[in-house]
């Protein structure tokens, strides 16, 4: 692999996607710290996934630039699917294998060899206090531990950064705020977060957010000098303010 | 009278081992917006099968629109909208087809209902002639919602319209509830969003199958025990560890852009914080009194049930 050893984490450069006629992601242009918790916001529809399967390798870009974890998204994604973690609410654990075997096909695939995966995986499990669950079925856990444990299996192969796809979605008040914990601890470990919401109040716990609209980045700041920018109140406030330009939906 | 009654409802499932449902009771009155406010697995679609009558409970009883969901199933379906959580119309058929569709089973037709769904529809007609599969996810919500409401049902049943909808729809759907609240509709909607507990007359929270609270919102939020502080500071992630260590913090977890703090013993609230600025070098820390809102509540009552009932084990339902 090759890690990269400047200070950014992810950098993009005019990054554009089109689809036949239909500008997905229309010349994006940032740079993510390492380190750095970038919330990635957008309405439904405004270009967020399409750029989110560039930046996770998983699609070529139409034109312009992007490096991830210092590795280029045309000549080396498959270097940069080893070098990121990604995590949904949607998927990211097998409900029907248990922990130890989550953790062991999860660090499989990204390669770690036999002994390591078991000796990071007896440390995890005893970090997490599932020490007797280990052999339970995913399915049957409780929703918090289930969070962590996938959180946890994104970073298990210490990647640079982590894509985290609105993570908390239907999440209990308490869970929602224990994931945010893992999150700040990762980042305070040198972890590099790159997460979607849809809670605008978690947009407040990132250092810097993003906003899309019809495929352009139409904000880019400091939760707090977005808020100043806007004239608004809340970064819900904000966002409105910038969504109901979007003419696409 | 109430349009739906619930008396201690409880249901199970896998052979008893998952209790969804504990003892809910609860009741809308004609013309409510009644909100359902929990988390994934907190029993809320249960709640919304039971009264739509497509599940049985174990016990207690439910009745809607004055039927008795175990006796009289047939009027209760004639006379409820049901928009499902996950999104369950025909993506082949077409916006028009769907429509037709769902017309037909009521034993009615478009035309004759064309007022009651005129508002909604007009935002959707320029794609009546696309598949409903084809539509963006705001626009299939518009159209579910028209289907739910064609054959002017007395009682509306939405479950989780707004789960996974930018705000901006979000905003959009809550002003087409506001707008059928007005026509005299009576609505019960469940949300995992605690934000939106203030857009309804009232609100039933719910959590592991149990209601902890029906009140509306306003009195939810006001029941808070304690006084309740916004702290924030430079580093607000140090702020965090800090006071989450201090022996004299009660609790303390992240709000925004805030810290939402409160302490064991409040009146001495202005010692301990600039004992904490002091100890932990926090120059810049900002500290006021706010008024708690549901979510804090929420937390709250989570909590407290939580630790009352320990021995219950997991359970995901």
């Amino acid at each position: 692999m090759a890690p990269t050893t400047s200070d950014k984490a992810m950098t993009c450069r005019k990054l554009t996607k089109r689809f036949g006629g239909f500008t997905a992601v229309d010349g994006l242009t940032f740079e993510v710290d390492r380190g750095e918790i970038f919330g990635f916001l957008g309405a439904n529809g405004a270009g967020k996934t399409t750029a989110m399967r560039i930046l996770c390798g998983l699609s070529h870009p139409t034109s312009g630039e992007a490096t991830v974890a210092g590795l280029d998204v045309y000549r080396q994604a498959e270097q940069i699917k080893a070098n990121i973690g990604y995590m949904s609410q949607r998927f990211s654990l097998y409900e029907n294998l248990t922990v130890v075997e989550n953790i062991t096909f999860f660090g499989g695939v990204y390669g770690l060899s036999r002994p390591e995966i078991r000796r990071r995986s007896d440390a995890l499990i005893a970090t997490l206090g599932l020490s007797n669950e280990a052999n339970t079925l995913v399915g049957a856990l409780p929703v918090g531990w289930k969070q962590k444990l996938a959180f946890s299996v994104a970073v298990f192969h210490r990647p640079q950064i982590v894509f985290l796809d609105e993570p908390t979605g239907g999440v209990d008040p308490v869970t929602r705020r224990q994931f945010w914990d893992l999150i700040y601890e990762a980042a305070a470990g040198g972890i590099t977060v790159f997460v979607t919401t849809h809670y605008m109040d978690e947009a407040e716990y990132c250092n810097r957010i993003s906003i899309m609209v019809d495929g352009r980045i139409e904000a880019l700041d400091s939760p707090a000098n977005l808020k100043r920018q806007f004239n608004a109140e809340s970064m819900d406030d904000v966002f409105l303010q910038l969504a109901r330009r979007a003419e696409r939906s | 009278m109430p349009v739906v009654e619930l008396g201690g409802i409880g249901k199970t499932y896998d052979h008893g081992r998952v209790q969804a449902v504990r003892d809910a009771s609860f009741a809308v009155e004609a013309g409510e917006l009644f909100g359902l406010i929990g988390p994934d697995g907190a029993g809320k679609t249960t709640i919304f099968r039971i009264l739509t009558t497509l599940l049985l409970a174990d016990s207690g009883v439910a009745a809607v629109a004055g039927f008795d969901t175990r006796r009289d199933p047939y009027e209760i379906r004639r006379r409820v909208g049901y928009m499902p959580g996950k999104f369950s119309l025909y993506q082949d058929l077409t916006v028009e087809e769907n429509l037709t569709f769902f017309a037909t089973v009521f034993n009615t037709t478009l035309e004759d209902n064309f007022e009651q769904i005129k508002d909604i529809y007009e935002q959707i007609e320029p794609f009546r002639k696309r598949p409903a599969g084809k539509l963006s996810g705001g626009m299939k919500q518009k159209l579910a919602l028209c289907c739910a409401l064609i054959h002017r049902p007395e009682i509306l049943f939405l479950d989780e319209p707004t789960t996974g909808v930018d705000v901006v729809s979000r905003k959009e759907f809550w002003d087409m509830l506001g707008r059928l609240k007005l026509q005299g509709m009576s609505i019960l909607v469940s949300t995992p969003y605690m934000d939106e507990a203030s857009l309804c007359d009232r609100v039933s929270l719910i959590q592991s199958g149990r209601i902890m609270a029906v009140d509306v919102p306003a009195a939810i939020a006001a029941g808070f025990p304690n006084v309740m502080f916004a702290a924030k500071a430079g580093n607000i992630y140090q702020l965090l560890t800090a006071l989450r260590a201090d022996p004299d913090v009660e609790s303390c977890y992240a709000f925004g852009e805030f810290l939402h703090v409160t302490l064991k013993d409040a009146h001495d609230s202005e010692r301990v914080f600039s004992r904490i600025a002091a100890a932990h070098t926090l120059p810049d820390l900002d500290v006021r009194r706010i008024a708690p809102n549901i979510e804090d509540s929420f937390i709250r009552l989570m909590l407290a049930t939580e630790s009352a009932s320990d021995t219950d084990g997991p359970h995901d339902q």
